[in-house]
């Protein structure tokens, strides 16, 4: 089923064309992995999922209805760094989506709700490995660490897009492997729709299912900026799906 | 041989050599008040610490004409007028800062009307403090709000607008709204650089209450130290000074504890 389709997207800086002709659709359940070189529109392309920027022509949507022109709970996101917030501890970030639903004025539950929110949050710290983490604050965790927090972070709130910002271009080798396991392990899992920007080509082969390269189909010597990029390859990868939106359901519950 | 900046001082000989200068200058003068004193006994200039003790006994003795202990009652009027400047100036701080770091729409008619009073000097405006709100208590608290507010205003602002778009942008990707995200987010992450903000506000915040007190007041400690002036009471005014000072460093002091108690996070433990 189409989750979130862009039909016919634009997006113009002035003179300066970034995407040009974006016809795309995103299943449910994919994990769609998106390269391309430096300055090829990647980013560009995340943002509109994000709702950050808006298209200069053409449309987004997503679940059928047009997309608001910013961030909203229904799209998750993890960025390489500065995803979390450094003035509270792992648990308090990752409550901070359910504190916001439930208290308007203070931004912060209290008693049973908060109690609730809590346990919510400390299954969802053990489901990324930061179970014996939630009083640690976030310049006392390693960058795996703080990636994995960013992650339970957006999860809590059940979005129906996560959107990942080469989450992992700024780790170790080997913590970055450890992250590409528990990705897929939460994506399978939890039924997940994922977008996932990287520079690292064999990084998008290995998670996703379908990996879209965003370059420039056309140039001009004279005038490069004249042209933007698009979806110039879309490879379908035969792989099993997640597990569907059913096991969304039953997530931090 | 070491490098200058690789040598550092044990803890125990870092106070000792921090207390030497302290004492150095006590020492230097002592000896030139000593030196003064053998030429002329009844020297005004550099008073004996005797002499000064005996002028603090006399001025925290209740005065007969008044039915006040002075010290007691210029320290009074004097911490009042600055913790009420000090209170609406953070006040003010916290609220235009934060609607200013965050609200492009607030950012836009208000950022240059703030940056064009903090060129102003506040002084020049004393007068006209005087004008309008007469010579009470008033116009000098406002000397010390007008001093003090636009740069702690533009600091505050700017250190918000320096809080990264990710955190933002993950924050609205949580639901939270605007108001959530200036309480949540902005305001604690703002917090520790306001105390900060302050503690560095409280030198010209003295400055402007001296000066206030200076021109026109009957009480407070600017006021006693430019009044005795007139006699050559350098024996009330070096203790005064030294009070003065003492008072803006508890305030300082109680102000960074304040901080590391209430915001750990911002206090990294340092090497250094």
């Amino acid at each position: 089923m189409t989750l979130l389709t862009f039909r016919d997207v634009w997006v113009e800086y002035g003179d300066k064309v970034v995407l040009e002709k974006v016809d795309l659709s995103i299943c449910e359940g994919s994990f769609v992995s998106i390269v391309g070189p430096s300055g090829a529109g990647k980013s560009t392309f995340l943002r509109l999922a994000l709702g950050q920027e808006g298209p200069t022509r053409g449309a987004i949507d997503l679940d059928g209805r047009r997309l608001a022109a910013e961030p909203g709970p229904d799209r998750g996101v993890v960025f390489q760094k500065y995803s979390v917030f450094p003035h509270l501890s792992a648990r308090d970030n990752v409550v901070f989506g359910l504190d916001c639903e439930g208290s308007w004025f203070r931004g912060r539950l209290s008693g049973a709700r908060r109690r609730e929110a809590l346990a919510q949050a400390d299954m969802m710290l053990a489901a990324v490995g930061l179970g014996d983490s939630g009083d640690v604050y976030p310049a006392q965790m390693s960058g795996g660490m703080q990636q994995r927090l960013a992650i339970a972070q957006a999860l809590i709130k059940k979005p129906r897009i996560l959107l990942l910002d080469e989450p992992f271009g700024a780790l170790d080798p080997g913590v970055r492997l450890d992250m590409h396991e528990l990705i897929t392990g939460l994506w399978r899992e939890h039924g997940l729709t994922i977008m996932m920007v990287t520079h690292d080509i064999k990084e998008a082969f290995k998670l996703g299912t379908r990996v879209l390269a965003f370059d420039k189909r056309r140039r001009d010597p004279q005038a490069p900026h004249r042209y933007g990029s698009t979806a110039v390859y879309d490879f379908p990868l035969d792989k099993p799906g997640a597990a569907g939106p059913e096991a969304l359901a039953g997530l931090g519950s | 041989m070491r490098r200058l900046l690789n040598v550092r001082p044990n803890s125990g000989l870092r106070i000792l050599l921090g207390v030497l200068p302290l004492v150095a200058v006590a020492l230097v003068y002592l000896m030139a008040s000593q030196a003064r004193h053998a030429e002329n006994p009844r020297d005004k200039l550099l008073p004996t610490p005797g002499a000064m003790a005996e002028a603090v006994q006399l001025m925290s003795r209740v005065d007969p004409l008044t039915g006040d202990r002075p010290l007691v009652v210029d320290t009074a009027a004097s911490l009042k007028r600055i913790g009420v400047a000090l209170g609406i100036a953070t006040g003010t701080a916290l609220v235009l800062g934060i609607g200013l770091g965050l609200l492009p729409v607030l950012r836009a008619p208000l950022g240059p009307l703030v940056a064009a009073i903090a060129v102003i000097p506040p002084i020049a405006v004393l007068p006209i403090l005087f004008i309008v709100f007469g010579l009470g208590e008033t116009a000098k608290i406002a000397l010390i709000v007008i001093g003090i507010t636009p740069v702690m205003v533009r600091d505050m602002a700017g250190q918000v607008a320096a809080i990264p778009e990710e955190q933002l942008v993950k924050a609205q990707t949580l639901g939270s709204s605007t108001w959530q995200l200036a309480v949540r987010v902005a305001l604690p992450q703002a917090m520790p650089r306001l105390i900060d903000s302050l503690r560095l506000s409280l030198c010209p915040a003295w400055v402007y209450l001296i000066s206030a007190e200076a021109i026109a007041a009957d009480v407070g400690l600017g006021y006693r130290i430019f009044l005795v002036r007139r006699y050559l009471s350098m024996d009330i005014i070096l203790p005064y000074v030294v009070w003065i000072s003492l008072l803006a460093v508890a305030m300082d002091v109680s102000l960074r504890l304040i901080s590391r108690r209430a915001y750990p996070w911002a206090h990294p433990v340092r090497s250094r």
